[in-house]
């Protein structure tokens, strides 16, 4: 089809005070081929969007388009709920109030289990919510989240477009703990193809796939010889 | 010099341990199985930030546990920052003594927060030195031309 991977790829922003949280949830999300911006706070994070406050009055909010005035195309936003100044909850509230911001997912995390705080984000419009550490498996079921923010893109094919709650995952092949249907649009495959081989690293993909996968090496310095 | 099957052992031998003694948990492999060839040194780099991170803040404890006046709240942050950090990386036993930090936080007990301090900052120099040693022989292995164990 000729498009180029970089327009197809998720951009992803996630909101975390801790560096090192950010610099896990970087990697996590690179590993799944995402565009990645981290910021440390919700300010930052609403100022990065290119917010607004008196962004109310939108006729028509679209999904996130090329054609609305955010500023950067941005698929899903992961923010930490503990954080100084702006909650992870302030901030999901002001993306949810926003005509502009509100298609865009929200993920919460939290090193918390803390039952009210979890119920009253997903009230509030998060579609999920995940313990910290956050893991390769949790950043796997953000994948149809995002998706939906592509949906009026004009690249996609009308399949793609929004099926209500859809909970099965269209764009990951068949993970071993779930059974899934496999269809697959061809842009998809081929996205992840160009995404492979620009990676050059087939097995990774797989081992994301796939779960834990035990063949999957870990090559750090096999390129290096000594004698 | 050890041949690359004798240091493999040694590896193999070292990991095991910190992982029965609850130096490490799960999330450290999760963390090496980030890593790839792009971003070979990600588990180094990750724990280099938890060390510098984590030395302040046991230096901000030291000092807001010394105060006349305990400010209880300041101290929760930071031993929460720690807890979470810890956990990030895999840390186990730190992130253990930081559960029961915050109970004593809670219940404002100044005695039982610099026991807790005190166990902490023993974890934490326990742990770190077992991580520096376990890279050391992960180097040592593929120096001698072997290459790291699949995780």
């Amino acid at each position: 089809m000729g498009m180029v991977a970089a327009e197809q790829q998720f951009h992803v922003l996630a909101v975390d005070d801790s560096l090192i949280d950010r610099k896990l949830i970087e990697r996590l999300f690179r590993t799944s081929a995402c565009q990645v911006t981290t910021v440390d706070s919700g300010s930052k994070a609403l100022e990065f969007l290119g917010f607004q406050e008196n962004d109310h009055n939108h006729p028509n909010p679209p999904c996130v388009s090329p054609h609305n005035h955010q500023e950067v195309e941005i698929n899903l936003i992961i923010t930490d709920y503990c954080m100084p100044g702006m909650t992870g909850y302030d901030l999901l509230k002001k993306i949810k109030e926003s005509s502009s911001f509100r298609n865009i997912p929200v993920v919460i995390m939290s090193s918390e289990n803390v039952p009210s705080r979890i119920n009253r984000c997903l009230e509030e419009g998060a579609e999920e919510f995940f313990l910290k550490p956050v893991r390769l498996s949790d950043v796997n079921k953000l994948k149809p989240h995002m998706m939906k923010t592509k949906c009026k893109s004009f690249h996609e094919p009308e399949k793609i477009v929004t099926k209500e709650n859809q909970e099965s995952p269209e764009i990951e092949k068949v993970p071993s703990e779930q059974s899934q249907p496999q269809p697959k649009t061809e842009l998809d495959t081929e996205q992840i193809q160009q995404i492979q081989q620009s990676q050059g690293n087939n097995n990774k993909r797989k081992s994301i796939e796939e779960g834990l996968s035990p063949e999957r090496t870990r090559p750090r310095y096999s390129s290096l010889t000594t004698v | 010099m050890e041949s690359v099957n004798q240091l493999q052992r040694k590896l193999a031998d070292y990991t095991s341990s910190l992982y029965n003694e609850n130096f490490l948990d799960e999330q450290f492999i999760q963390l090496q199985q980030l890593a790839d060839e792009s971003n070979p040194d990600f588990v180094v780099e990750v724990v280099s930030l938890f060390f510098e991170d984590s030395d302040r803040l046991l230096n901000e404890l030291t000092k807001a546990l010394n105060q006349p006046n305990v400010d209880f709240k300041k101290v929760d942050a930071h031993v929460h920052q720690l807890k979470g950090s810890s956990s990030s990386i895999g840390a186990l036993r730190v992130q253990k003594i930081c559960i029961a930090f915050r109970n004593y936080c809670e219940q404002q007990i100044v005695e039982g927060c610099l026991k807790c301090l005190q166990q902490v900052k023993n974890e934490y120099t326990l742990v770190k030195n077992k991580l520096e040693t376990l890279f050391k022989l992960e180097k040592q292995l593929v120096d001698a031309g072997g290459s790291l164990p699949v995780v």
